[in-house]
């Protein structure tokens, strides 16, 4: 696909094309335009991506393998994947429901509540660690409570939990509000005047309509979860072997001046980008084929 | 029509108790988790900050290392979102307007940054500009040193606030009509005069919504930061570091007093954009 362009691009505003000299000029511009773009690109972001790729193999293979099977390492990736499994599905369902409310309801306050949405956006993710320890550590709000029932949050997985959860809180949503609104809701009122139950209505015909938008919001919030690392890191105490994540195993081992190990499992997470990056490819296509239609 | 909550023009009391009681539940769901986890934390963050004495808060927040980690969290933020501000349109109006080989591989990969954890973009970042590195052994002949320096700083937060202004600049710039600026041309407009007054005046607002979200982007930034800098005090340490390192210290008052000065301005940042936001949309009608 790509070999068709490559003739096809350069040529016909090619500098040294007899045509005026205006339009000369303008393909100068063009050429200069991508030089510089694709230069500044390379620099912040080719080179450092393709870096983690070549560190992580410069060994070979073997390394390479070695580093994966460190009971360590598969400790932190168990516990990423659990979390992972806690947090996506809780905030899918919150974000269908807050998708919902704002969507297809009027009321006093909604421009307000979309901005409330965006706080966790805004924040810090060392600040949303630190209120989380300000509730649940041990000088916490709830702090004397906890200890005296022996729940343990803060420094285990509760309180990665709850931080991986503040940090992804608004990416569903903010995905279905639009194709919420694009869908509109008369195919929903017409599905009720025909008898259709509440649960009804929205598996047969807003899940449908929204599958799309909601399996990107998915998406995203399980690629920020497996790679949030300040929030979780304020709050796990990052306790090798036990509440340390993937993300959290990267810095620990480069601290340690473990590289290789780093990269071993910073492959991983980078592996995990790009799956994410094309699955959103994949999506929107999709959703334009659907608008086409 | 048939909502169950739908706010009237003049609700009495005596409505608004019922609309409490029978709410439905995506309601119940919202208002519950938002609660617990957004208004709940927030609110323990403010509360345990504003039990601290005033004089002793304006201490805590305007301490020279603390104003040092201001400069150095604000001022790199807000250089690394103007650099990206000015390399960002580049690359946004490159993609919009001109094809080129491995076009829709280069537009896929502008959301990396936004999809790659942020402590695997320290650590390659850290490699690639060490002293050693692929980009840091060309920069260290020149005395130019970026790993663990306030330059490589700046340059995780370039790294990480990027896509932010070319995926608000594409959008708005692929609905730009090509004619208008044709128009200029063939009316004698240079190209220096098409870009400034054909060109730029619409994509203003996006270009400066961009470079705002940018901003709040850097400015919150910690993974990678954390890694490709020194964290020494008054050289390269931002305001998340200091945090943490309060309350390492178990100083919760004093990871409390930077971490509302930190959320405040956060939240001034996202006024901001949702202003800018507004005035865009103005500008589309």
């Amino acid at each position: 696909m790509n070999s068709n362009l490559v003739g096809h691009s350069l040529q016909p505003d090619s500098p040294d094309s007899q045509s005026s000299s205006s339009a000369g000029k303008r393909g100068w511009v063009k050429v200069v335009s991508i030089a510089v773009a694709i230069a500044y690109l390379s620099l912040i972001l080719f080179i450092p991506s393709l870096n983690v790729f070549v560190q992580a193999f410069k060994g070979g293979f073997g390394p390479f393998m070695d580093n994966l099977t460190e009971r360590n390492f598969l400790h932190s990736v168990q516990l990423t994947l659990v979390i992972a499994l806690i947090v996506v599905p809780i905030n899918t369902v919150f974000g269908l429901c807050a998708a919902w409310v704002i969507a297809r309801n009027q009321f006093r306050g909604r421009t307000f509540l979309i901005s409330l949405l965006d706080i966790p956006f805004a924040v810090s993710p060392v600040v949303a660690g630190l209120m989380i320890m300000l509730l649940y550590g041990r000088n916490g709000w709830f702090g004397p409570l906890l200890a005296a029932a022996n729940i343990k949050i803060v420094f285990a997985m509760p309180a990665m939990v709850l931080a991986s959860a503040f940090i992804t809180l608004p990416f569903v949503a903010r995905e279905v509000i639009p194709v919420l609104e694009e869908a509109g809701s008369e195919q929903e009122e017409a599905a009720k005047t025909l008898g259709a139950n509440d649960w009804q209505v929205f598996w047969r015909v807003t899940l449908p309509n929204i599958s799309w938008g909601l399996l990107y919001g998915v998406i995203l919030t399980n690629a920020r979860v497996m790679g949030e690392f300040g929030a979780v890191s304020v709050v796990s105490g990052n306790i090798t072997g036990k509440t340390q994540t993937l993300p959290l195993f990267v810095e620990e081992a480069y601290k340690q001046y473990q590289t290789q190990a780093a990269f071993s499992a910073a492959v991983l997470l980078a592996g995990l980008a790009f799956v994410t990056l094309v699955l959103k490819e994949i999506l929107e296509r999709k959703t334009r084929i659907k608008e086409v239609e | 029509m048939a909502v169950s909550v739908s706010s009237t023009p003049t609700p009495t009391r005596k409505n608004f108790l019922y609309q409490l009681t029978h709410i439905s539940w995506p309601w119940r769901i919202t208002i519950g988790y938002l609660a617990l986890m957004l208004f709940l934390p927030v609110s323990a963050l403010i509360l345990k900050a504003s039990t601290e004495n005033p004089v002793n808060f304006w201490r805590i927040a305007t301490s020279p290392i603390a104003l040092s980690t201001y400069d150095v969290t604000f001022v790199t933020s807000f250089i690394a979102a103007l650099i990206n501000g000015v390399f960002g349109f580049l690359i946004a109006w490159v993609l919009v307007r001109y094809d080129f080989p491995l076009k829709r591989l280069i537009e896929a990969a502008i959301d990396l940054p936004f999809a790659l954890p942020t402590s695997v973009a320290g650590l390659t970042l850290a490699t690639v500009y060490s002293e050693n590195g692929w980009i840091g052994s060309l920069l260290a002949p020149f005395g130019i040193k970026v790993a663990f320096t306030r330059l490589g700083v700046g340059v995780a937060m370039l790294f990480i606030s990027l896509p932010f202004i070319v995926r608000t600049l594409q959008p708005v710039m692929q609905q730009m009509e090509k004619e208008i600026e044709e128009a200029a041309w063939s009316l004698g407009a240079s190209q220096w005069q098409t870009f400034w007054r054909v060109v730029l005046p619409p994509l203003m607002p996006a270009l400066l919504t961009g470079v705002a979200l940018g901003f709040a982007r850097a400015v919150g930034e910690y993974g990678s930061v954390v890694i490709v800098a020194s964290n020494i005090p008054y050289k390269d340490l931002i305001a998340s570091v200091l945090i943490i390192q309060r309350l390492e210290q178990y100083d919760y008052s004093g990871a409390t007093v930077i971490g509302v000065v930190l959320l405040g301005i956060s939240l001034l940042i996202l006024i901001a954009i949702n202003v800018l936001q507004a005035w865009g949309r103005r500008y589309e009608l």
